[in-house]
């Protein structure tokens, strides 16, 4: 078992346990992974094209229920969770897309406030919050842009805002950097380390080894054909430890 | 809620292309052919039932004595006893001009001012009828009684039941009132269909959109209602559509039916329930349209985590 932090019992916010994933009749994409998150803490997900990266974070984001293990996420049982309390998890976890996955139709206004319409705070309260996420951003002039007429590192914002909006205490973003230039990269990773710093988790799956070393106590998990791995031993804890 | 009440803020959620597709137009012409048909089934039903009421305790005596004389006789001797019996709510012998008028629409004269003396007309040995209501439900029993009746007071004559050859036309009736609302039925499965069609070609197109709202927390039922919504205002335009046509057409016959005062076309009409029905049917079809709409797209995202 790799773990991506010294573990905690009971103190996880995310924990993978034996997970193994496969789509269909196939081969597992993932197999036997098994990790703990721990709150406020930053992390990095690498690997290789097609190592299972994205499989993993569908899991984290709950897009995907892994085909066997235990996922549990808050400190509930996710692979057993009736499907419909899952709104209620995924709206503590924000995502970041590689292909942003903007509302095409949407302002960047609209598309930044949608998780906040979506758990039901009025309009009255939203303003304020969008509006400063805009500045945030630096697109307070582009608040009634669609995102076809704004720049690929402007929509990388606007898909961040969106993911950090709601104050989510899970923050996961696939390749958030694979669309924009070195000085956007930078400026991006700025904005995960910030909410980092106001405690939220952040998880990053990236295979910009220069962006890992811009983060200090960041932790690094690294895939290879659908196993986890751990690459510097630093992350490595004492198997009495393991939940 | 037929039409959900969703946010003006969330209705952006879906781009604004209403009545762009064929849904609408589609549903006005299920719409405008479900009222006909249905105003159709209604008149049919109504006539026929008319028309089964007004046969069904009704008989004509035909007496074919040669004489002429005795045969008059013999037509009015019967006219006063039936009259006479508790069984029989009227009876009435049929005037021998009103058997000439009749048939001289056949011969050709009628119209013409000929009619009472055409010579053929006139020269033909036409039979005295004895038209007879029986009263009650006992009309087994009733034609027994008249049977023994029409031997004492004409012999020889013929009894001949209305049911007999009105029957089979009352039957044709009501079975083009059944095809009428199987037809009924049969449009208002097509209406469903099409908007399960909607429904699911709507989730198909948006499903990016759907995708996003479920992975930032939003709940089946909350994508529900804004499909639900953009579909229920959708079928409702093509509902009140079609049904405006229907109307125009079921109010244009109507002027033209009631120029119509002979035979069977007079039992022909949708009466107050029929009105109702027709008035109800587009609130129902809205409705359904609109359940239709809610439970396809629960089934459809339920397939999705």
């Amino acid at each position: 078992m790799t773990d991506a932090a010294p573990a905690r019992p009971g103190g996880a916010m995310v924990e993978f346990d034996g997970v193994g994933l496969r789509y269909g009749p196939d081969a597992e994409v993932l197999s036997d992974i098994s990790f703990n998150l721990q709150p406020g803490s930053f992390y990095f997900l690498t690997g290789a094209s097609g190592a299972g990266k994205t499989s993993l974070l569908k899991m984290l984001y709950l897009a995907q229920r892994p085909s066997r293990g235990i996922v549990r996420l808050f400190g509930e049982d996710l692979v057993a969770m009736p499907r419909h309390r899952l709104p209620g998890f995924r709206r503590r976890i924000g995502v970041v897309f590689q292909d942003f996955r903007l509302i095409p139709h949407l302002s960047a206004r609209d598309n930044i406030a949608l998780p906040l319409r979506v758990a039901g705070v009025g309009e009255e309260d939203l303003s304020g919050p969008v509006g400063e996420m805009l500045s945030w951003i630096g697109l307070g002039d582009r608040a009634d842009a669609r995102p076809a007429t704004l720049s690929g590192g402007e929509q990388q914002r606007v898909a961040i805002a969106r993911a950090v909006i709601a104050r989510p205490q899970l923050l996961v973003a696939d390749e958030p950097t694979g669309n924009v230039d070195p000085d956007m990269a930078m400026r991006l990773l700025g904005l995960f380390e910030a909410l980092n710093r106001l405690g939220t988790t952040v998880v990053v799956a990236t295979h910009d080894i220069h962006l890992i070393s811009r983060i200090e106590n960041a932790q690094m998990m690294r895939l290879e054909k659908g196993r986890l791995s751990d690459p510097t031993g630093a992350l490595r804890y004492p198997p009495a430890n393991r939940v | 809620m037929i039409i959900p009440r969703v946010p003006v803020q969330h209705r952006r959620l879906l781009p604004d292309r209403r009545l762009s597709g064929p849904t609408p137009w589609v549903i006005a012409i299920l719409m405008m052919l479900t009222l006909l048909a249905a105003a159709a089934g209604v008149g049919l039903a109504r006539s026929a039932n008319a028309i089964g009421s007004a046969i069904a305790g009704r008989v004509t005596v035909q007496i074919v004595t040669a004489n002429p004389v005795t045969r008059a006789q013999q037509a009015a001797s019967l006219r006063r006893a039936a009259a006479a019996q508790p069984f029989v709510r009227s009876a009435r012998s049929v005037e021998q001009e009103e058997l000439r008028a009749t048939l001289g629409q056949w011969f050709g004269s009628e119209g013409s001012g000929e009619g009472s003396d055409d010579p053929v007309l006139k020269s033909l040995p036409l039979p005295a009828l004895v038209d007879i209501d029986f009263v009650g439900e006992d009309r087994s029993g009733h034609m027994r009684d008249l049977q023994a009746l029409v031997a004492r007071e004409a012999p020889g004559a013929r009894i001949i039941p209305h049911a007999e050859w009105l029957g089979p036309v009352a039957r044709l009736i009501r079975s083009l009132a059944w095809i009428a609302g199987g037809m009924v039925v049969l449009m208002t499965l097509a209406s469903a269909a099409v908007v399960i069609m909607t429904a699911r070609a709507a989730l198909a197109t948006h499903y990016p959109t759907i995708e996003m709202l479920h992975l930032i927390g939003a709940t089946d039922r909350q994508i529900t209602r804004l499909f639900q919504r953009r579909i229920a205002i959708d079928t409702a335009y093509g509902i009140a559509l079609g049904s405006a046509v229907a109307a125009a057409i079921l109010l244009l016959i109507g002027w033209q039916w009631s120029g119509v005062t002979a035979g069977l076309a007079t039992t022909a009409s949708l009466g107050p329930a029929g009105w109702v029905l027709l008035l109800a049917l587009p609130l129902l079809a809205i409705a359904l349209a609109a359940l239709t709409a809610r439970q396809t797209l629960l089934a459809a995202l339920k397939k999705i985590l």
